[in-house]
This record gives structure tokens, sequence and C-alpha cells, in this order.
């Protein structure tokens, strides 16, 4: 006799399938632990706040070629006037894109390469990360601007926000290695200068920023998210009639 | 075929066309009267819902298609002009990338219900081969369009791909360029995938799952049972285990859909690149020549073969021995009716070697999958070699295991659970 089995046996095999692999796959490479960001897509005046940090402090050097001015008032209830006052710093019409001033040749002469469109950063290298790498300026008097970075070894981008952050001194730690040797590791770093914002004060700005950028990266991300709501439920309504209608019509098959 | 009388029994507009065009005889032989088991179970679903995504692709391709430019300099833009500026277009792109692995994943479904239930053996091999030829069309029509977007990963993983070709010998290095039209992935590149992205490929799979539908009503659907239904006929000529496929079918379809709907859009309206899954992390970097991804990888449903590639080593200062045997793990699902020697069809009636074959293919596949996910480092390339070993394992000792295990009485009439 053969029993209705097989919703459990499909189940059984295809999380055997799953779960073995899984198990088998859980040594992994040790990166650096990001920090949680912690943002929040549907806090406007969270972005706003990052939109109007970003054109004061990033702007300069960073571009955000497909994202409309425009598009931004909108989305984060800017008013055009205050737009146009507060966010335009450059001579572009509210429906240009973020450019920045600077001319490529000139920024690749100075940093030794082209500060990157920021666009879609948030979608390339996620919230965390940002988070994280705008914290993680520490002194190093090796590199070209005085500051290196605990997430991006060697980043050639000057620590912008000393000013605000203050500056953290790095924090080693020897090491053994295989061969008995030892080798100094990074392994955090204490703040050394304050700057003209408590640590919360800090974490508070760099949360609005990269939220900002999170919301630049897919401006309908919070539409999106919103909508789908709406139409998860005409969907699940949907499948209760389906489900109705193919049992009123499966009536007769015996 | 009942074409004459239905003809002559339809009137105004539909008689009038179906003395011009078998319209009324087409939807009887091929829908209202076609018989199908009435004992399908949850593995049934994946066909029709293939060619749901198969719609879905066709009609958000051809409205990106409105958008996109297919050039170098452009088609990274092209793609965020699409997500930003056109009205829905965030959607239909949504729709099509998520339909891209959903495709794959109702097909690689559909394809293991074959297994299960022996739905390749006779008299369905040809249906099989036209289904072996579909997923190979629709791999190739996966990568190219993978490439359209112009991302670095899109770059990076068509660099490597199309360079495969190049360790074939004599004809190799002349063959790679001949597909990519210039000596790197470059503008030629994405111009003619693009070509053969949305006319040629999507073509020929439209034609191919024509046959495969022809070739499914010719020889009437499997079932769970793996028995024949027609061996039992009312007077009418009806298999008594048979119903018509529309309405019951239909209808029980719909459900099958309203299902797929709610995960498809839950992955659309929530998580559309399902944690760079489905769209990666660096192909939100447009292609860089200059730099390359700190580990390039293919899109998921490529990984198990590109693991097989990657684990076979180079040998006699070559490395087209991974490329044969990834080319092998496609070729060989060509010859499963003919590999499988098993008095039954259904796993219902098999005895317990073929259970735990499958089992062990179905684990070694999807470790495959995660292998080619990861960089070659670890524990991964070892875990590639055996989990190759035991894809090509299932299938070249399905011969020796299928006819040598047990089986069990199989019914005469199909089992159901009204």
């Amino acid at each position: 006799m053969v029993k209705r089995c097989w919703l459990p046996m499909g189940i059984a095999w295809l999380a055997a399938g799953i779960a073995l692999p899984a198990g088998a796959a859980l040594a992994e490479e040790g990166e650096r632990a990001l920090l949680h960001a912690g943002t929040d897509i549907n806090d406007v005046a969270s972005l706003q706040r990052g939109a109007h940090d970003y054109m004061n402090y990033c702007s300069g050097c960073h571009s955000l070629t497909y994202l409309r001015y425009n598009r931004m008032g909108e989305d984060l209830k800017i008013p055009p006037a205050t737009l146009a006052a507060d966010l335009m710093l450059t001579s572009e019409q509210p429906f240009d894109g973020i450019n920045t001033a600077m001319s490529p040749a000139d920024s690749a002469n100075w940093f030794g390469k082209q500060p990157p469109d920021l666009s879609l950063i948030a979608r390339e290298r996620g919230v965390d990360y940002l988070f994280s790498y705008l914290k993680g300026f520490y002194v190093d008097k090796a590199q070209p601007w005085g500051v290196n970075n605990m997430y991006l070894p060697n980043a050639a981008m000057p620590h912008v926000l000393a000013e605000l952050q203050g500056l953290q001194k790095p924090v080693f730690q020897n090491q053994p290695e295989e061969n008995g040797s030892a080798r100094m590791v990074l392994v955090s770093v204490d703040m050394m200068t304050p700057g003209a914002m408590s640590p919360q004060e800090y974490d508070g700005f760099v949360r609005d920023i990269v939220n900002f950028l999170d919301y630049a990266g897919e401006p309908i991300k919070a539409k999106r998210q919103s909508l789908g709501v709406f139409v998860m439920l005409f969907l699940l309504v949907g499948f209760v009639f389906a489900y109705l209608l193919k049992k009123e019509y499966w009536k007769d098959v015996h | 075929m009942a074409a004459p009388e239905s003809a002559n029994t339809s009137t105004g507009l539909l008689g009038w066309i179906d003395q011009r065009f078998p319209l009324t005889a087409l939807w009887r032989s091929q829908v209202a009267e076609y018989y199908a088991p009435k004992n399908f179970n949850f593995w049934y679903y994946f066909g029709s819902l293939a060619m749901l995504v198969l719609v879905n692709q066709l009609v958000t391709g051809i409205f990106l298609t409105m958008n996109y430019k297919p050039s170098a300099a452009e088609a990274f833009g092209s793609v965020e002009y699409i997500m930003r500026d056109v009205n829905w277009g965030w959607l239909i792109r949504y729709m099509h990338s998520t339909g891209a692995s959903a495709f794959f994943i109702v097909v690689y479904l559909h394809m293991f219900r074959a297994l299960l239930y022996g739905s390749h053996r006779k008299p369905r091999e040809l249906l099989w081969i036209f289904g072996c030829l579909i997923f190979v069309l629709l791999m190739a029509e996966g990568f190219m369009g993978y490439v359209l977007p112009w991302g670095n990963m899109s770059f990076w993983g068509a660099q490597v791909i199309v360079s495969l070709f190049g360790s074939l010998p004599v004809i190799g290095g002349g063959l790679v360029d001949w597909i990519r039209g210039d000596y790197v992935i470059a503008d030629a590149t994405l111009n003619r995938f693009f070509a053969l992205h949305v006319a040629a490929l999507p073509l020929a799979l439209v034609f191919l799952m024509i046959a495969h539908l022809m070739a499914l009503h010719e020889v009437g659907s499997n079932n769970p049972d793996g028995i024949e239904i027609k061996k039992h006929k009312d007077a009418a000529g009806h298999p008594l285990d048979g119903i018509p496929f529309h309405p019951y079918y239909t209808v029980k379809d719909l459900l099958g859909v309203m299902g797929f709907l709610l995960v498809f859009c839950g992955v659309i309206f929530f998580a559309p690149t399902l944690g760079g899954l489905f769209l990666e992390a660096p192909n939100f970097e447009p292609a860089n020549i200059l730099q390359t991804p700190p580990h390039i990888a293919p899109v998921w449903y490529f990984t198990p073969f590109y693991a097989m590639l990657r684990a076979v080593p180079s040998f006699a200062g070559t490395q087209v021995w991974g490329v044969m045997v990834m080319a092998a793990s496609i070729l060989v699902l060509f010859f499963v009716p003919w590999l499988d020697r098993s008095p039954v069809l259904s796993i219902r009636y098999r005895g317990p070697i073929y259970k735990i074959m499958l089992t062990i293919f179905v684990v070694s596949f999807i470790t495959l999958g995660l292998c080619g996910l990861k960089p070659p480092a670890g524990i991964y390339p070892l875990l590639a070699k055996v989990c190759t070993f035991l894809y090509f394992a299932f299938f070249m000792l399905m011969p020796w295991y299928t006819s040598l295990d047990s089986v069990k009485p199989v019914p005469d009439r199909v089992t159901f659970h009204g």
C-alpha cells in the first residue's frame, strides 16, 4: 500500500540536500567583522539630515550621478526652494544628476585615483560596511594623508570627517605565526584626539549619511516594500479563492 | 482528430473561424479533451510554472528592451535609468531578474520530478530530450542575459566563461575571438549577446517549448505511479484514471500559480537581490577591465557546473579536461532514459538502492552549487571533487544499480486519495 508520502519525502530530500553541504561549509574565511549600521530607510528626518551632511561633506569629491536633485527633493519631502538654497551647491538644474564640480583629471592627480561615484555604493558594499568604514579611520603616518582605515587597508581617501570624529590611534597585538615568529595585527582603534562630536553624536551623523546612501542606491526601496505588503495580501486572498475554486471543481473526481 | 465534426457544431464567429482554422479542434484536443492522470501531486506544478515564467520573461523582456541600450558605454547607465526614471521600470527589471532565477528553480524541480517518477522513460524519451535542449538553451539565455547589465561581475564572468572555449585544442583561440568579436569582452560582445538574448534564443526556446508540449500530448503525461493510464478506458475511449486538463488542471495549476506568485513577489518586493544570490553585489559597479572582483563566481544556477569545471585539475598543460567534464555533466542528462534499466518507472515501486542514489545525487548537486559560490580554498576543492565523482556515479552506474535494485509490485490503477 502506497501512502501519501510525496510531501515529507520531497521535503526530506531537499532538506538533506541543503543541510548537509551547509553543515560542511561552516569553516569560513576570517574577515573583519563589520559594525551594525542600524539604518532605517523609512526615517525621513534621518534621510534629510543625511542628504544635508552628504552635500556638505561628501559631494565635493563624490558624485551621485544616477540620483536627480528633484527626485531626491520629492522622495525626502524637501521643498524645491529649500532644495535649491541648501542642497544644490553647484550650478546644476533640479533635474540634473548630483555631480561633483571637481574635474576627474585633478582628483586623479590629487588622490591617486578619481573618488568613485557613490550612487550604488550601498548596494555594492552594504550599509554595515559603509558605517564601519566611516568610523574606521586611524592615524598612520606612512599613508599619504596620514590616516589609514581598518576596513579598507591603504584607502586613498583622507579622513574628511576628522574634525567631527577626532583622530583614532591603532591598537596592535602580537599574533604568533605558524613559523614561530610574531606579526603585529591591528585589532582595534582608540580615541586619541577628540573631535567636535561625542562618539554617540558621530555615530548618529554617520548613520544618517549611510542611510541616505542606502536611499540613493535604490530610491524606490521604501515604496517597494510598503507596496509589497499590499501585493502579498492580494495574493493571499487570491490563493484562498484559487484553493476554494480547485476544491469545488475537484469534488467530482474520485 | 475530431476536427470536422467540431467545426460543424460551432456557429457565429467561432463557426466562421472553425471553417478556416481548427481553433475549436485544437482547444479540444490539446486542452478540454486532453486527458491527464488524476493523481498528479505537488511535483507536477512546475511544468505549468515554467511556462508562466517563460511568458513573464518574454513580456518583461520586451519592455526592458524599450529602454535598455546595448552598448558598452550606455548599458550600465540605461539599467539605472530603468530602475529610477522609467515608470514602474524597477518592477519590470526585478520581475525579469527574479524571473531568471525562478526559471532555473522551477526547471530544476521539474527535472527532479522526472527522476522521481521515471517521466523520461519509454515512450517519453523524446519529450525528455526536448526538455534537455530547453535546459541547455536556457543556460545560454541566462548567461547572455547576465552580461547585459554590464556590471563588473557581468564583465568578468563573461571573460571567464567565454575563455573556456579557448582551452579547446587547435581551434580554441580563434573560436574565442569569433565569439567575442574582439580580443577582450567588449562592446561588440555585448551587442551580439543582446541580439542572441532577445531574438535568437527566445525564439528557439518558444519553438522547443511547443515541441515539448506536442510530444507530451502525443504520448500522454506520466504520473506519480509511473503506470500507463491508457490501459483502462471507458466506453467513450477516455482513460478511466484520466481527467480533462481543462477545467481540472487549469484550476489546480491556478492554485500553483498563486502559491508561486506569493514566493516570487515576496522576493521581488522584499529581497530582490536575495542576499546577493539573484543580483550580485559586485554587479552594482560598472564593468571595469582594470579591476577584477575579489572573487569571480557565476550566478547561483550555474555554480554546480562551475564547481565541476574547477574540480578537474589541469593535465598535460591544458584546462580542457575541466571543460569536457562540465560539458559531459550536461550531456549525460540526454541519455538518462536509456541508462535507467529499472522495470518500474516510479520511485514508489523502486527498491532502496535508487532512493539512496537519488539522495546522494541531490546532496552532491546542491553541495556542488555551494562549492561553486565559494573561492576554491579550504575544504571546497576536495568537496567539489568528491561531489563531481558522485554526480557522475549516479548516471554512469545507473544501468547496474537500477537493474539490480528490488522492486515492489506495481498497481493496476493509479493511487488516488480524492
